[in-house]
């Protein structure tokens, strides 16, 4: 099987503050896996860590097989990121951020055009190419970053809290999307704080004040329990 | 090739978002013109200009201040690019542009070079201007000042990016206006030579005279003349160095500054 996301005995550390101690999370290719922990667990830190925006010394992370600190660029490229602040050009149509993104991973003429289209087509926007961004709405938004986040083909999608600011409609959608992707064969790491986005099926990774409470598979870990009531009993922490 | 295709995708994605905000061109603009068209007229009276180098005639005060208002034009831009960072309203994108995959130090130097672009088109736009008004260079300067302002540029777009690295948290513009952006333009050649500087204070004199900015501006007066200037370029080159490898430090995902600002 080829690895997807690999996260080994990470720690981070700002000054005095333990941020993550000794995170150790495997989400092979083609599995869902949810990572659930309250605000200021350290979700943003590991994502910090995953994409490189900083790097730590303790501890390795791999992407499809590329170790993120000895061969960035190589993990980079496998790795499609939709971010928790909203990173698309308001003034700028759909097609030119879509078109931007492309040729930063080293996309373009025809074959970025011929993806771009691809991408729009898939989200059922395809007519709405040339409309500037802001005339789209929070949940076309989302599904345009995800969207982005796939154009250069990536072997592991990370998700930072996704569905931030999004109507049930339009989370429930995305949920259900990405989940699809995930049975396609993309290793996913989704993180939040919202129980209901999780599936019994999907591989659950529990995150409280920097450690992993709890690792596995989100029926196995929950048993009969509803999955509200355990991660507020891990965590003490109201959802 | 990749890096070719990202950096050309950096600089038309400025140049798009430049273009759709038709009011921060005028912005750009109204600030220098203001200064030439009001400032320089009625200071004109106060300040008697000997002859230096680089004009061979007596000038009018307008003339002498144009270099020094493309200046501060590439220094607004690179402050402003950096509060757009250090504001979070570009944190999401300049994310988005690290997780390529690509060095870098080759990623902040696209997006300065699009930076000095922007300057150089608002510069161009400026002159024109000016000229409009009757305040003319010799029509080949409008030519050698291009790579001059591109200096420029490219020298206080890192000084915004070193910067936008180092501090975490502005409280408003007035801090950069107050601790970078006055002190820069106002201790420099831009509105007064520094001849009629030392006459008011040596200490003064001196510390335009290490000032990069200084430099930036002669750079741009001595080129709209058609004369090199040899040492302004070294000056402004050798800033650019030191601001480039103070923000490559501050963007060092080792360091981690942006991890404390961001969480």
């Amino acid at each position: 099987m080829t690895p997807g996301l690999g996260i080994h005995a990470v720690s981070y550390s700002y000054g005095a503050k333990v941020a993550l101690s000794e995170v150790t999370l495997e989400v092979p290719k083609g599995r869902f896996c949810a990572l659930l922990g309250p605000n200021g667990a350290g979700k943003s830190t590991l994502f910090s860590l995953l994409t490189r925006l900083f790097t730590t010394r303790t501890g390795r992370i791999a992407v499809a097989g590329q170790d993120l600190a000895r061969a960035p660029r190589a993990a980079l490229a496998r790795m499609g990121v939709v971010f928790q602040q909203p990173t698309l050009d308001l003034d700028l149509t759909v097609r030119r951020n879509l078109l931007y993104f492309a040729a930063l991973h080293g996309i373009g003429g025809r074959e970025a055009e011929i993806r771009t289209a691809e991408a729009l087509e898939r989200l059922g926007m395809a007519e709405r190419a040339a409309e500037p961004v802001h005339a789209l709405n929070g949940g076309h938004r989302r599904r345009m970053e995800l969207a982005r986040a796939l154009i250069h083909r990536p072997e592991v999608l990370l998700l930072d809290e996704p569905t931030v600011g999004l109507d049930a409609a339009a989370r429930a959608a995305i949920t259900a999307h990405v989940h699809d992707l995930a049975d396609q064969g993309l290793a996913v790491l989704w993180a939040t704080h919202l129980t209901d986005e999780v599936r019994d099926s999907d591989q659950l990774a529990i995150l409280h004040r920097g450690r992993l409470l709890a690792s596995g598979t989100t029926g196995d870990l929950r048993g009969d329990e509803p999955l509200r009531e355990m991660f507020l009993r891990l965590t003490g922490v109201e959802a | 090739m990749i890096w070719w295709l990202a950096f050309r995708a950096i600089l038309h994605r400025e140049a798009l978002r430049f273009l759709g905000q038709r009011g921060r061109l005028v912005a750009a603009l109204v600030r220098p013109l203001v200064w030439l068209l009001v400032f320089a007229a009625g200071f004109r009276a106060a300040l008697g200009l000997s002859i230096i180098p680089p004009y061979q005639t007596y000038i009018t005060y307008e003339i002498y201040i144009t270099p020094g208002l493309c200046g501060m034009i590439c220094l607004f831009n690179g402050m402003q690019s950096s509060l757009s960072l250090v504001y979070d309203r570009e944190m999401g994108s300049m994310r988005l542009l690290l997780t390529a995959p690509l060095p870098r130090w080759w990623l902040l130097l696209a997006k300065v070079t699009a930076g000095a672009m922007i300057s150089l088109l608002q510069c161009a736009a400026f002159l024109a201007i000016a000229a409009a008004f009757g305040i003319r260079m010799p029509w080949p300067g409008y030519i050698a000042a291009i790579p001059a302002i591109l200096l420029a540029g490219l020298m206080l777009g890192a000084l915004g990016l070193m910067l936008s690295s180092f501090i975490r948290q502005l409280e408003n513009f007035a801090g950069v206006m107050n601790f970078v952006i006055f002190p820069m333009f106002f201790l420099s050649s831009a509105l007064y030579p520094l001849w009629k500087m030392k006459e008011a204070s040596p200490l003064l004199a001196r510390l335009c005279a290490v000032n990069p900015f200084t430099h930036a501006v002669e750079l741009i007066r001595f080129a709209l003349y058609l004369q090199p200037n040899a040492a302004a370029a070294g000056w402004v080159l050798l800033a650019l160095m030191v601001f480039g490898t103070a923000a490559l430090w501050g963007y060092d995902p080792a360091r981690g500054m942006q991890a404390r600002k961001g969480s």
